[in-house]
């Protein structure tokens, strides 16, 4: 369904993506794994042009963009078919938790009201805040903020939905809910691309890896071969690393 | 108690008040409100348009911005006035005063009120922008149902603030002629020299005006309220 390959992004002259090829397939949860610094963020965020990446292709559903030069129309042909959930959930701070889930559909998507509303209804039902529709953001627990963040995303209706470490803002008593929103998305069969430091996470609900490390992919495929049998030295250092800590 | 002569002259200063009060109060309502209020509006226009134009990095027009700012916060408010009064003449452009000293407070303080909405609008987390993106929005749909009124709300203290200020600005436009609440405190001084009677007499008026603004401002901000969060 995606295809991105040769991706290549530098920040004042620092090259944090040195040709990375990442490719999902509808139902897939591939969970991008890799120290900080490695540039699995700077990955997700070229993939929706929240950053432009120097060099490299993206093929969406059989269509080929090219990322550093793709005209505005592309690129809002791409976020129609895409959801981006946020590390600091990112929710209007202006708007109320359904307000924030119609914005995009009353106003982008020119949808009448009483659609979106219902539309935004049941999305926030699905992550469990049928009750909190009239609140603001501040008012919500980080959990809560990003479930939101997640039912913003859903009501787009999008072929995948992007996660940029979805729980690393949140304390930990707060990441089994959102972890479990993500659980259940999966298993619907929704397309996601997970940034995330939550190991157990990746090791029971990805299909695929894809570790990282100084802006290369180091080792990509099924998410059980990685942590039983890494093929790579750096993918096995990584692992045992992670295990030895818990 | 009180010596004869001192009665008198206390009656004839308190004739002079009461007889003064009414008609300061008059100009304050005809001149000085009006002026202060269409000033504002035009501060307020030029202060969001530099703000976005900055913001939203315009190239050129943003130099242009730079250099407004930079001009109107360097000179005085009263040189100001006099260039726009009685300078601009001299290029074929000729103000009348009222419409001159509009102009000229309503420049000087757009400068001001420019920084702060500027200030007010970096302000915003660049994440609403993003997510705006990410869910279709195009950057003037962001801008209008997200930025700007989390903007605002940050800014209007500081609005306040100078619509405050600018209502005392507006004693300058004496200086260009025309009669509004302090010129009259002067004229009607200058046929009863009871300088310092007048003046705490125009200034009490200038206090009240301002202190109903400062109420109306407080009110509002309550009613504006902080999307649920701590100020």
């Amino acid at each position: 369904m995606i295809e991105a390959r040769n991706v290549r992004k530098s920040f004042d002259g620092t090259e944090i993506l040195k040709g990375v090829d990442i490719s999902v397939d509808k139902g897939d949860v591939v969970a991008v794994l890799g120290p900080s610094g490695s540039g699995k963020t700077t990955l997700l965020r070229c993939l929706n042009f929240l950053e432009r990446a120097d060099a490299g292709t993206l093929t969406f559903d059989g269509t080929e963009y090219d990322l550093p030069t793709a005209k505005k129309s592309e690129i809002a042909a791409v976020r129609r078919k895409t959801a981006f959930v946020f590390q600091n959930y990112n929710l209007f701070l202006n708007k109320t938790v359904l307000e924030n889930v119609t914005l995009g559909l009353t106003v982008a998507r020119k949808m009448p009201k009483d659609e979106a509303v219902e539309r935004a209804k049941a999305a926030l039902e699905r992550v469990g805040l049928g009750d909190k529709l009239s609140a603001y953001p501040f008012t919500l627990s980080g959990g809560q903020q990003q479930r939101a963040a997640i039912a913003r995303g859903l009501a787009q209706n999008p072929e995948i939905i992007y996660f940029d470490e979805p729980t690393s803002a949140l304390d930990p008593e707060l990441i089994g809910e959102v972890l479990s929103v993500m659980r259940d998305l999966a298993a619907e069969g929704m397309t996601m691309i997970v940034v995330t430091h939550e190991m157990e996470f990746a090791r029971s609900v990805s299909k695929k890896v894809v570790f990282m490390q100084n802006g290369v992919v180091v080792e990509s495929g099924p998410s059980k071969e990685f942590f039983e049998n890494p093929r790579e030295e750096r993918s096995r250092r990584f692992v045992n690393f992670i295990l030895s800590e818990r | 108690m009180f010596g004869s002569e001192f009665l008198e002259r206390a009656e004839r200063i308190i004739g002079i008040l009461a007889d003064s009060f009414p008609k300061l109060l008059r100009y304050g309502v005809t001149v000085t409100v009006p002026m202060t209020a269409l000033s504002f509006t035009l501060a307020l226009v030029i202060a969001v348009a530099v703000a976005l134009v900055q913001y939203a990095n315009v190239r050129g027009a943003r130099q242009l911005c730079r250099f407004y700012i930079w001009f109107t916060r360097g000179t005085p408010l009263l040189v100001q006035l006099y260039l726009i009064f009685y300078g601009l003449p001299s290029l074929g452009i000729r103000l009348e005063a009222f419409p001159a000293a509009v102009i000229a407070i309503g420049l000087n303080e757009g400068a001001y009120m420019a920084e702060s909405v500027r200030g007010s609008l970096e302000s915003v987390p660049k994440g609403q922008l993003e997510a705006g993106y990410c869910v279709g929005m195009n950057y003037v749909q962001i801008m209008w149902h997200v930025v700007l009124p989390q903007a605002f709300r940050i800014a209007f203290p500081s609005l306040g603030n100078s619509l405050i200020g600018m209502l005392k600005e507006t004693s300058l436009a004496a200086t260009i002629t025309i009669v509004e609440m302090f010129r009259e405190a002067q004229i009607i001084n200058g046929r009863v020299y009871e300088s310092l009677w007048l003046y705490l007499e125009v200034a009490v008026i200038y206090l009240m005006f301002c202190t109903i603004l400062s109420v109306v401002q407080r009110r509002m901000e309550k009613r504006l309220g902080t999307y649920g969060g701590v100020k």
